[in-house]
């Protein structure tokens, strides 16, 4: 006996091997610096539209302080369906399909622990968000990284796929518009693989919380296609398309007996998202104005920082959603957390490096273009005078 | 609205090459559709807008509701043009309601502005009655806030 008075191992074995966020190592290093520019920020620079906050203030005014319904208040969950009906074509019962969360990153810890046994495979395209692994990891799951190429646009094939494919393969995880890459589906290649889910008895995890910022192509949810809505679990939320990132509100559709499993979890560990976060959400449903409007500046942001990466000599595919532009640096001897490092360094511009996204974002930069277009300017100024200097000593 | 004029109402200064990587356009583009907007009459100026409040300025500002007699032929029109040919006045404007125009007029001091709507605008002809009000504060101006921005700050780095 020791005697010392800790427990000897107080971490799980499974939690030990998780890495902490490399987004977390790089916060810790730009918060110590004065006057940086950050296009490392994965949230929207505009405030959350006033009449839904003022609505937030009326609910509170009016006494809303209780918890509610487990799935969230009815309805905001009618209002849900109607939403997700007109917008993506798929109908889901407001009773039994749809449960409102605290924010999409429950819907899909919930989702994932509701589906997963341990040792089931779950695979999701990479680069990705930083959660994805992690999340599976916690459900005893086996994260399976299917790697996309820039070559491709960071877009997912049917043929892509097929080779990671195991008989423990039980969930495959899409996120378009993809953060970090920008990347959004064709229809086409979508079919294939809603087909490949159907053939391999998949179920579809759809991440869609930057839908709304589509600025190419057609706005396509995989739930939506024939056959899909069965098998597809439909995750959104309010916090990029309506800027509302700091009330945590998202939701899951899903099949109901999915959805009750879920439920289960949420309703034993959450019990219900915050009342006020639901009302706000209430009223940011009844107008899609602001959100247009955002969508038109993001868009032509969009365009400046794609058209100015590349005239500085970062070459950068056509993000064309979401909003991160995600250009090569490979080309200078520097993986990308040293690139960021010196960025920081010597011109007081913070990226977060591809890999922090995993494996297969190494050589590239991630550049969030959620900020002044002021910002994105003089950022683009700096990032061509420390590109020119790399360029000049190579 | 074509997003180029969008663009400009937001920020005039904006030089060609940067709306140019705006819209997926060449600079020389950007500069021909302007020159076409101008020569066309769609833009008919570009001004700042000032916070008047930062400066020591001896301006006063007041919107006047004024009643019209419309005439048989032309309406409310020519009166209306008379009265925004007064450098005194900023804008006018038709109304529906309780009065036809409202127009926004500027001076440097109350008495002047007083004895314009005295002198000038009241003994118009057809010009029935008026009601002055004098501005006291600006809160927001062409879509922009004068007052301090929301002071909430975002995280450095986020996911």
């Amino acid at each position: 006996m020791s005697g010392s008075k800790f427990p000897r191992n107080p971490v799980a074995d499974y939690l030990r091997d998780v890495p902490r966020s490399g987004i977390r190592d790089f916060f810790d290093l730009v918060s110590s610096r004065k006057d940086v520019i950050s296009l490392g920020i994965g949230e929207p620079d505009f405030v959350t539209p006033w009449r839904i906050r003022e609505a937030s203030q009326y609910a509170l005014d009016r006494g809303a302080t209780s918890y509610t319904s487990n799935r969230g208040l009815l309805k905001l969950r009618q209002a849900i369906s109607g939403y997700v009906a007109r917008a993506f074509g798929v109908t889901y019962d407001a009773d039994t399909e749809i449960l409102v969360t605290v924010g999409v990153s429950e819907a899909l810890d919930l989702a994932v622990r509701a589906l997963c046994n341990p040792g089931d495979e779950i695979l999701y395209h990479e680069p990705c968000y930083v959660s994805y692994p992690a999340v599976v990891t916690f459900a005893h799951g086996v994260p399976v990284p299917i790697p996309t190429r820039r070559e491709n646009d960071f877009q997912l094939t049917r043929a892509m796929i097929e080779p990671y494919l195991t008989p423990k393969s039980r969930a495959l995880m899409l996120n378009f518009p993809n953060n970090p890459t920008g990347a959004v589906m064709n229809r086409r290649d979508l079919e294939g693989i809603a087909a490949l889910a159907v053939e391999r008895d998949l179920i579809i995890l759809a991440d869609e919380i930057y839908s709304e910022l589509t600025y190419d192509g057609e706005r396509l949810s995989i739930a939506a296609l024939a056959g899909m809505k069965e098998r597809t679990v439909f995750l959104h939320g309010f916090s990029k398309g309506w800027a509302m990132t700091g009330f945590r509100l998202g939701y899951a559709c899903a099949p109901a007996e999915l959805s009750e499993a879920m439920m289960k979890i949420h309703q034993y560990t959450m019990l219900c998202a915050p009342i006020l976060s639901q009302e706000a959400a209430l009223e940011a449903l009844k107008s899609d104005a602001e959100t247009e409007s955002m969508r038109d500046t993001y868009e032509k942001r969009r365009n400046f920082i794609h058209t100015a990466l590349n005239e500085i000599g970062l070459p950068c595919h056509r993000p064309c959603g979401a909003f991160y532009a995600f250009p090569y640096v490979g080309d200078y001897g520097l993986s990308s957390k040293e690139f960021a490092l010196r960025l920081l360094d010597e011109e007081n511009v913070a990226c977060v490096p591809g890999s922090a996204f995993g494996a297969s974002g190494e050589g590239f930069l991630r550049c969030a273009y959620a900020t002044s277009l002021d910002d994105i300017k003089e950022a683009l100024v700096r990032m061509g005078r420390f590109v020119g200097r790399l360029k000049a000593r190579a | 609205m074509d997003e180029l004029l969008k663009l400009l109402r937001q920020n005039a200064m904006e030089t060609p090459e940067n709306l140019a990587r705006l819209l997926n356009l060449t600079p020389d583009q950007v500069r021909a559709k302007i020159r076409d907007y101008e020569q066309r009459g769609v833009i008919r100026g570009y001004h700042a807008i000032v916070n008047e409040e930062n400066l020591d300025l001896d301006v006063v500002h007041a919107v006047i509701e004024v009643k019209i007699t419309p005439e048989r032929d032309g309406g409310f029109d020519r009166l209306a043009t008379r009265i925004g040919r007064f450098t005194e006045v900023d804008s006018v404007y038709l109304m529906s309601g309780g009065y036809d125009l409202l127009v926004f007029i500027s001076g440097r001091t109350l008495k002047e502005v007083a004895a314009f709507v005295a002198a000038k605008l009241s003994t118009l002809e057809g010009v029935v009655s008026t009601a002055t009000h004098f501005m006291l504060k600006t809160y927001k101006e062409h879509g922009i806030m004068m007052e301090e921005k929301d002071s909430h700050e975002r995280l450095k780095v986020s996911p």
